[in-house]
């Protein structure tokens, strides 16, 4: 065999020992592979009328989030995550408006939910059942491109997806990444 | 004490393992026969402390002591005891030291049964597999204790995941490693030759049986895993692409293709350099598939913790084993003069275009394994690549290579005669085009799926074909009936293991098209007293029974009754199980095979009105996938019989070089 | 989120791994013709939030919600290309099990026939290395004349008959 072609199965390992050593730096940050990019990103917000979760308090409609920065949060009693989540909600309200949309859930829980763990949420929609053909309002979930709970939507003045994290905030997230995209958002 | 023993064992392995791994490598390059000797009895030495390090292991399980972390984690006092001992293996830490112990096994086999092999060769073959224990040893020792204490010990354990606790699944992994391992010989046998640079006909000899079986206990594996997922995941699946999956099948592919071409080696002398970098891309491949597998790099359904941390060190081991190994192959294979020549249209020629197909689908497996972590990389957004990928570009590779397996064997070594082969396969191609037109009319003609006619065909093909060579060989009908016996008597064991496994692949192809293109699927609530028709099956739900008490499970039990024109033909119980401890259900599918097909019933949850939901199949040909796979391993095991892997035959081979070099 | 097919026991440690239940009855649509073609474009589809399963054989609720969604776009007269489509709108690419043909997915599709040509052509060049080199080397392994070829034709075809 000539020089070059020998060499060559050793060139070839190498590019994928890059490959493999640039994933495990990004899992060491706690970027795993099974996070997927939402295709949402620079798209309006789809349009949704949901009613209101708690009697004082509007429901949620893709209306409401025009004009105003606003950040889209899916949240149910069931979910854990949600639950390790909630606490840094609760204090985020002053620097982003912050609306909720309970997913999968019954009302009765998600009320329980909220009396325990605070409710820092300026508007709140439901969908309360699995996806029914009969029911538009079950397909809000899935015309968002939610996988799963939480999952939080940030929505710029004019209505346009600018930002989703999956799975629950961390204070690193909010700072590093919400907060400066808010401010530059709102200028 | 047991675990601080297993523990301590597995250290002073690893200072055996330093000494192995150095000494005979030294003694080899001065030519001094005492360091090189050391070897043998540091080998069997190094195996005994790992065989110690894995019994106290093996112990603490049996006995269920909950003090040690990994027993806690993953035994319950309840499991029965198979399932006990299956644990070990069941999780990261423990599958290490199978990993490590098997390791040992070869290492202890090669340095028994090698004394025929020159000294230098042997002792640096046995260096290397040393080195490579060091690697695994240090794994388990630095990042994945199975002797960690629990301090207090926890009453019971978590147990085992109950799909886990099933006989074919017990064995599953032990037969992977075998294989995996087992191509680890080849590797240390191929590096001791780049280090020699010298690879000849006594060389691929002596490492064929150690492929040999690594390759049938790989097969075996991969078939028991397939089964497994079979008949316990409740759909009548039995292969999913999924990552884990392919990082068995990738050495596989490689390891079919260094069997073919080693053939050439001890043949004719030639393709050397190929050969032995197969050698070490075929255990880099079982080494990139425990990366993928435990680092968790890709998506797979078969999550476990991941940890960075481990993958950093598996990923330092590939770079030191496959890195140094191919920068050696680098620098030496030039080396490696060729001998024999061929023509393209000869045995060599058509065992090297398996080879060239054969890496080719290895190729495609990899790239479509870590194609996600390609674009993911390269900014291009993330993709899935799933079964369907796989099915439209692995399948058709296949299909040349089948083809050529029967044209093969019929040519001549250095240059073989196309026409003459093709004319003595007029038997297989007529049977070809009958099985593929009457199942296409069978099938019902344009309406059933096309690429099933093609694909039993394609199956009779090489079956008939496989049988022409061998009738051919032994003179079937061509000579007195005496004559024939002994030439059946004389022809080679390793000509039968070729002729067994090929046909072997025969069936696994006719269970792959068949149970793809006509399986039956009937999903449905049904009440008891309710039948449905399932191919030709009146399967009637009798009832049900809940709560029926296990070893460490409960489980609804359905009674079905199928019956065939008014004939009763199976009574069957399939089972939906609640495991007690870790809580989780599983289903247990009730199969009743004619070995032509399989009627499959699956009980589901209750409707909350008296009904159940079943799921009832007929999976035509499936057991001919299995059948099929265990002929192959049977093949190879009648192979490996063959007299000249025997004790002494390739010494007196070696001789009669060594005479023939001097004279 | 319960995953399903696990097969390599390497892995097998916490997993949430259960049985596959997948499509229910009640999801099923009463026109076979448009079930059956539910069925066969759900393999293709991949449920996002467990690992490597296509949403035919999850159980989670995600893919439950994507089967009856998938049913209802093609009741409401989607052709398969269209349901596809909408769902690669919400999920993105990632949703496909068989990737598109794009730029993107360019050396996924072409690399298996790259590697067959490169294949072939190393095997290609060795046959004509190994001969030029054996020729140059040593004469006496000349390719044989016609004459030489048509002689050991011969000579072979009196041993085969012996």
């Amino acid at each position: 065999m000539r020089r070059w072609t020998v060499a060559l199965p050793l060139a070839v390992f190498f590019v994928l020992v890059g490959f493999f050593i640039w994933r495990l730096d990004l899992m060491e940050h706690g970027d795993m592979p099974n996070i997927i990019p939402s295709v949402m990103i620079n798209k309006p917000v789809p349009n949704f009328d949901l009613p209101p979760l708690l009697l004082d308090k509007a429901g949620l409609k893709s209306s409401d989030l025009r004009g105003q920065v606003t950040l889209v949060n899916f949240f149910a009693s069931w979910c854990i995550p949600c639950r390790e989540e909630h606490p840094l909600l609760n204090g985020i309200g002053e620097k982003v408006r912050l609306v909720g949309i309970v997913y999968k859930d019954t009302p009765e829980q998600a009320r329980a939910y909220l009396t325990r763990l605070g409710d820092p949420y300026k508007a709140l929609g439901i969908i309360n059942s699995n996806l029914d053909p009969k029911d538009p309002k079950s397909q809000v979930g899935i015309d968002f491109g939610v996988t799963g709970v939480p999952e939080s939507f940030l929505v710029d003045k004019q209505g346009v997806i600018r930002f989703k994290q999956i799975g629950p905030f961390t204070p690193t997230d909010i700072k590093t990444k919400l907060l400066p995209l808010v401010a530059e958002l709102n200028k | 004490m047991i675990p601080e023993t297993g523990h301590f064992a597995l250290i002073l392995a690893l200072m055996v393992a330093l000494v192995q791994a150095t000494v005979p490598m030294i003694g080899a390059s001065r030519g001094d026969r005492a360091w090189m000797d050391l070897a043998r009895p540091a080998a069997f030495a190094q195996f005994a402390l790992v065989a110690i390090a894995f019994g106290a292991l093996v112990t603490c399980y049996v006995t269920s002591d909950f003090s040690v972390l990994n027993v806690a984690q993953n035994s319950h006092t309840d499991k029965p005891l198979l399932y006990k001992v299956s644990g070990v293996w069941g999780n990261h830490e423990g599958s290490m030291l199978l990993w490590v112990f098997i390791l040992g096994l070869y290492g202890m086999a090669v340095a028994a049964a090698g004394g025929n092999l020159p000294p230098a060769l042997r002792a640096r073959a046995l260096a290397i597999q040393a080195m490579i224990a060091i690697g695994f040893i240090l794994f388990i020792l630095l990042t994945s204790n199975p002797f960690a204490r629990l301090d207090p010990a926890p009453f019971n354990g978590n147990g085992l995941n109950p799909l886990l606790q099933d006989p074919g699944l017990a064995f599953h992994p032990p037969m992977l490693y075998l294989g995996y391992v087992g191509f680890s010989m080849a590797f240390s046998f191929a590096i001791a030759a780049l280090i020699e640079g010298r690879v000849d006909a006594a060389w691929a000899r002596w490492v064929r049986p150690w492929s040999l079986l690594a390759w049938c206990s790989l097969t075996l594996g991969i078939g028991l895993g397939s089964w497994w997922a079979y008949y316990t995941l409740g759909w009548g699946g039995w292969w999913y692409w999924d990552p884990v999956e392919n990082a068995s099948f990738m050495p596989w592919l490689a390891g079919t293709a260094l069997l073919h071409s080693s053939i050439v080696v001890e043949k004719r002398d030639t393709l050397k350099a190929w050969t032995i970098l197969l050698a070490i891309i075929t255990f880099s491949l079982s080494l990139l598939g425990t990366f993928l597998v435990r680092s968790g790099v890709l998506t797979s359904v078969h999550s476990f913790a991941s940890d960075p941390a481990r993958g950093v060190f598996v990923l330092a081991l590939l770079v030191v084993v496959t890195g140094g190994s191919l920068t050696l192959f680098a620098f030496r294979a030039s080396a490696l003069k060729g001998g024999g020549l061929f023509a393209p249209i000869s045995r060599e020629g058509s065992l090297l275009l398996n080879n060239v197909l054969m890496s080719t689908g290895a190729g495609t497996v990899l790239l479509g394994t870590l194609y996600p972590l390609f674009t993911d990389a390269l900014n291009l957004g993330k993709v899935s690549v799933g079964p369907p990928f796989f099915n439209s570009v692995f399948l058709p590779l296949m299909v040349p290579m089948v083809v050529t397996m029967a044209i093969g064997p019929l040519l001549q070594w250095k240059r073989g005669d196309l026409a003459g082969a093709l004319s003595r396969l007029k038997v297989a191609f007529a049977a070809t085009v009958a099985v593929a037109v009457a199942t296409w009319l069978l099938a019902g003609g344009a309406a059933g799926p096309l690429w099933a006619a093609g694909g039993l065909g394609l199956a009779a093909w090489l079956f008939v074909g496989t049988l022409i060579e061998w009738a051919e060989r032994v003179r079937l009908g061509r000579c007195s009936f005496g004559e024939f016996l002994q030439r059946c008597r004389h022809l080679p064991r390793s000509a039968y293991g070729m002729t067994i496994t090929h046909a072997g692949l025969a069936l696994v192809i006719v269970g792959i098209t068949g149970s793809t293109a006509w399986k039956t699927e009937h999903i449905q609530v049904m009440h008891p007293g309710q039948t449905v028709d399932v191919a030709g099956y009146q399967v009637t739900l009798d009832g049900t029974q809940d709560n029926i008490p296990g070893p460490n499970y409960t489980a609804l039990r359905a009674t079905f009754t199928a019956r065939k024109d008014g004939k009763l033909i199976a009574v069957m119980n399939p089972e939906k199980r609640q495991y007690t401890m870790p809580p989780r259900p599983t289903t247990d599918a009730a199969i009743h095979t004619n070995l032509i097909g399989d009627l499959y019933v699956v009980i589901g949850d209750p409707d909350g009105a008296g009904g159940f939901v079943t799921r009832l199949y007929y999976n035509p040909l499936v057991p001919w996938i299995f059948l099929g796979t265990v002929i192959m391993v049977g093949g190879g095991l009648v192979s490996l019989t063959d007299r000249r892997y025997r004790v002494g035959a390739p010494l007196r081979t070696a001789r009669a070089v060594a005479a023939a070099a001097r004279a | 989120m319960i995953a399903k097919k696990l097969f390599a026991a390497i892995v097998l440690m916490a997993v949430a791994v259960g049985p596959a239940w997948a499509v229910q009855p009640n999801e099923m649509l009463k026109d076979p013709k448009l079930e059956g073609r539910a069925r066969e474009l759900s393999k293709d589809l991949r449920c996002l939030v467990c690992q490597n399963e296509s949403i035919d054989d999850s159980d989670a609720d995600l893919a439950h919600d994507l089967r009856v969604l998938l049913r209802q776009r093609l009741q409401a007269g989607d052709t398969d290309a269209q349901a596809k489509q909408y769902l690669v709108d919400r999920y993105g690419d990632y949703v496909l099990l068989k990737p598109p043909f794009k730029t993107s997915t360019l050396v996924l599709w072409l690399g298996p026939f790259a590697f067959l040509l490169v294949g072939a052509g190393i095997a290609a060049a060795y046959y004509r290395r190994r001969t030029a080199t054996a020729v140059a080397a040593d004469p006496a392994v000349a390719p044989l004349s016609e004459a030489e070829s048509r002689r050991l034709a011969a000579l072979l075809e009196d041993d085969k008959k012996s």
